[in-house]
C-alpha cells in the first residue's frame, strides 16, 4: 500500500515542502568578478551544479540598495549551468527587478512577504501600435529614454527608434533596434545562446547574449556607428557588420 | 479648459523659472489668461523672477493644505492683466504637495485660465514628478552640454512613463525641446554641442533656441520676464517659441555666430 493516497478525482495535491537549495549569497555586485568566481568553484566540482537550482541571496550586500544586474547574473548562472529560482533578502526594488526576470521571491527564515500585487503599469513607452506582436515579442516605436527598461519576455524586442544611454532592453530572445544604440542590450536573458542582436549604428554601453557580454570599451572600434550583427560563437561575443 | 505645459529638465540650473516666467508672460501678453506656478516648495524663485515677492501674502501649499482659498494665493501681474502667479512655499516641506491636492488645484485653475505653466524644481524627486503628472505639453529645458542632455533624456522617459496621461493610455504629453544657454561661437569651436547633436539623441520637436545672454542673469535680477526686453536677443528668441507653441512656422534664429559688422571689425570686440 503506498504512503501517498491520492485523493478521488484529483489530478494533484497541493503541499508544502522544505527544499534544501543551494544559496549564491552576494557580498558585491560586480559581475565580472562573481563570474570569475563562480565558474572557478564550478570547475572543482562540474557535476555538483549542473542543473541544480540555486536561490540569490542579498541580505549580505556590502550596499543594501546596490543595483543588481539581475539579467546579467541570470545569464551567467545559466550559462554555467544553474537554474536560477529566486532572489531573498532583498529590498522593494531589488525584488521588482528581480521579479522582471521571472524569478521568485522568496521570504526571509520562513517569513512570507505577503506584499499586494502592484496593479499592472501601461508599458514604459507605449504608443498606438506599440505592446504584443503577437509572438510573445514587443514592439516599440518610440524612443527609448535614459532610465527606461524594457523587456521582452519569451520572445524578441524590435525598437524602431533609438536607444538612448543609460536605458536597457532585455529579451528572452533577438533585439533588434532601427536607430542608433547607445544603451544596453541584452538579448537571450533566459539562457538562450542562439540570440542576437541587431542595430542600425552601434553606440551600445554594453551588449550582452545569455550571459557574455562586453562593455562599450571593449567593443571592437572598428565596427563602432556601424550597422551590425551581434552573436555568439563557443561563448565568444562576434560584431559584424550586416 | 486649460492647457497645463511642464516645464521641466532635470539638471539644475539650466533656466527653468526663466523659461517659465518667459513663456507665461508671452502667452498672457497675446491675450490668453495665463496662470504660472513654482513648484519648487522649500526654494521658491519663480516670484523673485517675476517681480512679485514683495506682494506673497498666501502660497501654493496653503491653497492645497486649504488655508487660504485660490483667489487670496494668486498674485496678478502687474505688467499684464491676464498673468497670475502661483508662488511656492519658503517654509514647507515639499511633501506637502499631495496628488490629490495638485489636482484640486489645477482643477481650479482649469475652470478660468487657457494656460497652466507649471515650473518644475530640479532632480526627479517629488516636486518634479508632482509638476510633471498632470501635464498635457511639456517643454524641456536644456543645455547644450552632454550631462544637461542626458538628464533631459531621463525626465522624457519619465514624462513617457510617470504622467497621468501614461498611466490613462491616454495620447502621450506633447514634448517640445527648448535649448538655452546657446553660444555659437563656442559650438563653432566645439567646445558645445551643437543644436543638431542635441537634436540627434534626443529627436524631439525643437521648439526654440535660446541664445546665451546678459540680458537674461538682468532680467532675472530686475525681476523682469526676459521676454519683456524685445531689444535683446534672448527676449525674441522667446517670442519666437510663443510663436512657435502657438503653432506658427517661425524659422529659427541666432543659430550661427554673429559676424562682426564694419565698427565690429574697426574697433574690435
Amino acid at each position: 500500500m503506498s504512503a501517498i493516497q491520492p485523493a478521488e478525482n484529483e489530478p494533484f495535491e497541493l503541499k508544502a515542502s522544505a527544499i534544501t537549495l543551494p544559496v549564491l549569497r552576494l557580498f558585491d555586485t560586480d559581475m565580472d568578478r562573481i563570474g570569475e568566481r563562480l565558474s572557478h568553484k564550478i570547475d572543482q566540482a562540474p557535476d555538483f551544479f549542473h542543473n541544480a537550482p540555486i536561490v540569490i541571496d542579498l541580505s549580505a550586500l556590502k550596499s543594501g540598495d546596490a543595483t543588481v544586474d539581475f539579467a546579467l547574473l541570470v545569464g551567467l548562472i545559466r550559462g554555467m549551468g544553474m537554474i536560477p529560482v529566486g532572489v531573498q533578502g532583498g529590498n522593494e526594488l531589488q525584488n521588482e527587478a528581480a521579479e522582471m526576470l521571472e524569478l521568485a521571491i522568496l521570504g526571509n527564515g520562513g517569513e512570507r512577504k505577503t506584499r499586494p500585487r502592484p496593479k499592472p503599469k501601461p508599458r514604459v513607452g507605449a504608443n498606438a501600435g506599440d505592446g504584443d506582436n503577437g509572438s510573445g515579442g514587443l514592439l516599440v516605436t518610440r524612443p527609448v529614454r535614459s532610465g527606461q527598461r524594457l523587456y521582452a519576455r519569451g520572445g524578441d524586442l524590435v525598437v524602431t527608434a533609438a536607444v538612448s544611454s543609460g536605458a536597457e532592453l532585455f529579451a528572452d530572445g533577438n533585439i533588434h533596434v532601427y536607430g542608433a544604440l547607445r544603451g544596453r542590450a541584452l538579448a537571450g536573458v533566459n539562457g538562450n545562446a542562439s540570440a542576437r542582436i541587431f542595430c542600425r549604428k552601434l553606440n551600445a554601453e554594453l551588449v550582452s547574449i545569455a550571459g557574455r557580454y562586453k562593455v562599450s570599451d571593449s567593443i571592437s572600434r572598428e565596427h563602432w556607428g556601424d550597422t551590425v550583427q551581434i552573436y555568439l560563437v563557443d561563448n565568444r561575443l562576434i560584431v559584424e557588420p550586416v | 479648459m486649460a492647457r497645463t505645459i511642464v516645464v521641466t529638465s532635470g539638471k539644475g540650473g539650466v533656466g527653468k523659472t526663466t523659461t517659465s516666467a518667459a513663456i507665461a508672460m508671452g502667452l498672457a501678453q497675446r491675450g490668453n489668461r495665463t496662470a504660472v506656478i513654482d513648484f519648487d516648495v522649500g526654494l521658491r524663485n519663480l516670484d523673485l523672477v517675476m517681480g512679485c515677492e514683495r506682494r506673497v501674502v498666501y502660497d501654493f501649499v496653503n491653497v492645497i493644505t486649504g488655508e487660504a482659498s485660490l483667489n487670496q494665493a494668486l498674485i496678478r501681474d502687474k505688467r499684464c492683466d491676464d498673468l497670475y502667479i502661483l508662488p511656492a512655499s519658503q517654509t514647507r516641506d515639499k511633501d506637502a504637495l499631495t496628488r490629490e491636492g495638485v489636482a484640486k488645484v489645477l482643477d481650479e485653475l482649469g475652470k478660468t485660465f487657457d494656460y497652466i505653466v507649471c515650473d518644475s524644481p530640479a532632480g526627479i524627486e517629488h516636486g518634479a514628478t508632482m509638476a510633471m503628472y498632470f501635464a498635457d505639453d511639456a517643454i524641456v529645458v536644456t543645455n547644450p552640454e552632454v550631462s544637461s542632455v542626458r538628464d533631459s533624456d531621463r525626465m522624457l522617459g519619465i514624462l513617457a512613463s510617470k504622467s497621468r496621461r501614461a498611466e490613462n493610455a491616454e495620447e502621450p504629453i506633447r514634448e517640445y525641446l527648448l535649448l538655452t544657454r546657446y553660444a555659437p561661437e563656442r559650438v563653432a569651436k566645439g567646445e558645445m554641442l551643437s543644436v543638431d547633436d542635441v537634436q540627434e539623441i534626443l529627436s524631439l520637436k525643437l521648439l526654440g533656441v535660446i541664445p546665451e545672454s546678459a540680458d537674461v542673469l538682468d532680467a532675472s535680477n530686475k525681476g523682469e520676464p526676459v521676454i519683456l526686453n524685445q531689444q535683446s536677443d534672448a527676449g525674441q528668441a522667446y517670442a519666437d517659441v510663443i510663436s512657435r507653441y502657438l503653432g506658427d512656422e517661425v524659422p529659427h534664429r541666432f543659430l550661427e555666430a554673429r559676424k562682426k559688422g564694419l565698427f565690429g571689425r574697426l574697433f574690435g570686440g
